[in-house]
């Protein structure tokens, strides 16, 4: 009886053994080593292995830090208005206006097909269009809207937040797109037999159901937001900076032990926002 | 007018999706304050029929007329109707006395009156103490007075309900429709009941709407229903009935006014079945012309003089118990 129990242990072991050595070398390992690099020492020309916390104490004793973590923090709010905004009248344009399944797969798979190419393509196809002599610009002009050619309309915030947008507002679609597609279309009717209107409906019946799907999508955004440096760097004409560029500077400067106290602390405020936000909504029913 | 009118009545009313017509020109009166059953099999149109009188599908033709006014393009909330679904639709973000205020809510009443009303709706079902539960912690039969308090709330004059206890197991299903019952008569409105179970529709209604193929077969007390049937489809459907063809035409008969006898006595069959049914065992007999009858003969009565099948027995029927069939 014991030994069948003992062997029964042993075995869910095994099972779990695979993934769990699969996210000890790929995810934890890496997260650790980036721990301790972070409290080695460096100089101009060698990194020592020490335990002792100058680079944390650089960090945040720099005016900078602060300026592009709350830098960071306006690109992650500001995306996700936007692309809140957008992905749910999108996905509720999907699942409430279009009728047949067909449609719905169809006109979801036309959603996608921006992202057949790449995050960086996409990216720089913004650049020939927004710049000084851009396609923007120079429609503006001929419709005689503008007479000078508007300066910020790239290398600035806008175009950080606009490519942003453009971005990772799929991430944002579907997840609501999902919740909503499950939400049993009798509720709408009683809703509606109970008298509510279309703008109570939305705000009493879906709004609420889609939360989930909502803080899932909110999840993706801050989280490839919030991490991103390549999209700051190339759409600020590296003008602007988040933490992340402050990472890819310290590293091209060689510079890995500052590089990783920085992206710990990124990490860290990274999961304290996620704890935030899931504190006020349960999404694992929805896992 | 002398009386105000509070009767429900269909003109002609139409519903077609498309080139397939889904209720065909339908008229009914609906008496006031009375349980009515639209009856028939899936796809009759009755579902449609209740939907178009609950404003949640469009009328192709014709006219619903509640207390003397043209109902059909009102909204559903103004039209002194009040739906409950099939599967109770209940707003599963909400706790039960949210869901049985929701409507107050949508009219801007506010949180502590609405939560009143609420809450004595939840006492005329017998629910108070789930007011704080969200519906996925509540029993199908708690579910079910929770959509009835919210329906009712509305102060409807026709509550609808649709398939109101298909989703019940069958021992709840004969508490709740007692319940339903007790219900309409303490409120004296009117209730429209949407089933295809012939059993529920004698025990509740005080009048039967059999529909078939997008029209009204009959229409009546549900005594006179099943008792009366005027053609083969309501006979067959309502059960309990023989359908015999004779040379003067087809005749319907009630299954425990058929008697078995020994043979030579009236008319000759076969017996291919017997089924045992605790107060009756229903007897199967072939008769002339490859037609199977059915004689639900009294338990004891049988056991007395038993048949096993492949005997040869006599039916016996008093002609007056014959009922012409027009179709």
């Amino acid at each position: 009886m014991q030994m069948g129990r003992m062997r029964a242990g042993a075995v869910a072991w095994l099972q779990a053994a695979p993934m769990a050595l699969v996210l000890l070398v790929f995810l934890v390992a890496p997260i650790v080593m980036i721990a301790i690099v972070s409290f080695w020492r460096a100089t101009e020309f060698s990194i020592i292995p020490a335990f002792e916390f100058d680079n944390y104490e650089f960090l945040f004793g720099s005016p900078v830090t602060y300026r592009v973590f709350l830098n960071t923090f306006k690109y992650a709010l500001i995306t996700w208005a936007f692309t809140f905004v957008i992905g749910f009248t999108v996905a509720y344009f999907l699942a409430f206006h279009v009728r047949t399944l067909t449609w719905q797969i169809a006109l979801f798979l036309l959603c996608t097909i921006p992202f057949w190419t790449s995050n960086i393509i996409r990216m720089i196809s913004w650049i020939p269009f927004l710049g000084r002599n851009g396609i923007a610009n120079s429609a503006l002009i001929s419709w005689g809207v503008i007479d000078e050619p508007l300066d910020w309309l790239l290398f600035s915030d806008f175009a950080v937040i606009l490519a942003f947008v453009h971005l990772y507002t799929l991430f944002m679609v579907v997840p609501i797109f999902n919740t909503m597609m499950r939400i049993d279309k009798s509720l709408i009717e009683a809703a509606r037999d109970a008298g509510a209107n279309g703008v109570q409906i939305l705000w009493n019946v879906i709004v609420p159901l889609c939360k989930p799907g909502i803080m899932i999508g909110s999840i993706f955004v801050i989280t490839l937001v919030m991490g991103d440096f390549i999209t700051v760097r190339f759409m600020s004409g590296s003008q602007s900076a988040n933490v992340g560029r402050l990472i890819s500077n310290d590293i091209a400067l060689l510079q890995y032990p500052s590089a990783a106290a920085t992206a710990v602390v990124l990490l860290g405020t990274v999961l304290i926002v996620i704890a935030i936000m899931l504190r006020f909504v349960d999404i694992r029913k929805e896992l | 007018m002398s009386q105000p009118v509070q009767d429900l009545e269909l003109v002609s009313v139409t519903k077609r999706y498309g080139k397939t017509v889904a209720v065909d020109a339908i008229n009914h009166h609906f008496r006031p304050s009375s349980y009515t059953c639209l009856l028939g099999p899936s796809g009759c149109g009755k579902s449609s029929t209740l939907r178009m009188i609950a404003g949640h599908e469009s009328v192709s033709e014709g006219a619903i007329n509640l207390a003397g006014r043209d109902i059909s393009h009102l909204p559903p909330a103004k039209r002194g109707t009040a739906m409950m679904f099939q599967s109770y639709a209940l707003f599963p973000h909400l706790s039960v006395i949210d869901n049985v205020a929701f409507s107050l809510k949508m009219k801007g009443v506010d949180t502590r009156e609405r939560r009143a009303k609420a809450a004595e709706m939840l006492e005329l079902v017998d629910l108070t103490a789930m007011a704080e539960r969200l519906p996925d912690q509540l029993s199908g039969g708690q579910q079910q007075r929770v959509a009835l308090a919210r329906a009712l709330i509305t102060r409807p004059q026709v509550l609808l309900l649709d398939e109101p206890l298909s989703a019940l197991d069958p021992f709840l299903r004969i508490r709740m429709r007692g319940e339903l019952r007790k219900l309409q008569r303490e409120l004296g409105i009117s209730f429209v009941h949407v089933t295809h179970g012939q059993d529920e529709a004698l025990a509740l209604a005080d009048e039967v709407v059999v529909m078939n193929n997008a029209v009204i077969e009959q229409a009546g007390p549900a005594r006179d229903v099943f008792n009366a049937p005027r053609t083969r489809f309501v006979a067959q459907f309502m059960g309990g009935h023989n359908v015999v063809a004779l040379p003067e035409g087809h005749f319907a008969i009630r299954t425990d006014a058929v008697g078995v006898g020994a043979p030579g006595n009236g008319v000759e069959a076969n017996v291919t079945g017997i089924e045992y049914q605790g107060t009756h065992v229903s007897v199967l007999a072939r008769i002339a012309g490859d037609q199977e009858l059915t004689a639900l003969v009294p338990e004891n009565e049988f056991y007395s003089n038993p048949h096993t099948p492949g005997d040869r027995v006599g039916l016996i029927w008093d002609a007056k118990n014959l009922h012409k069939l027009t179709a």
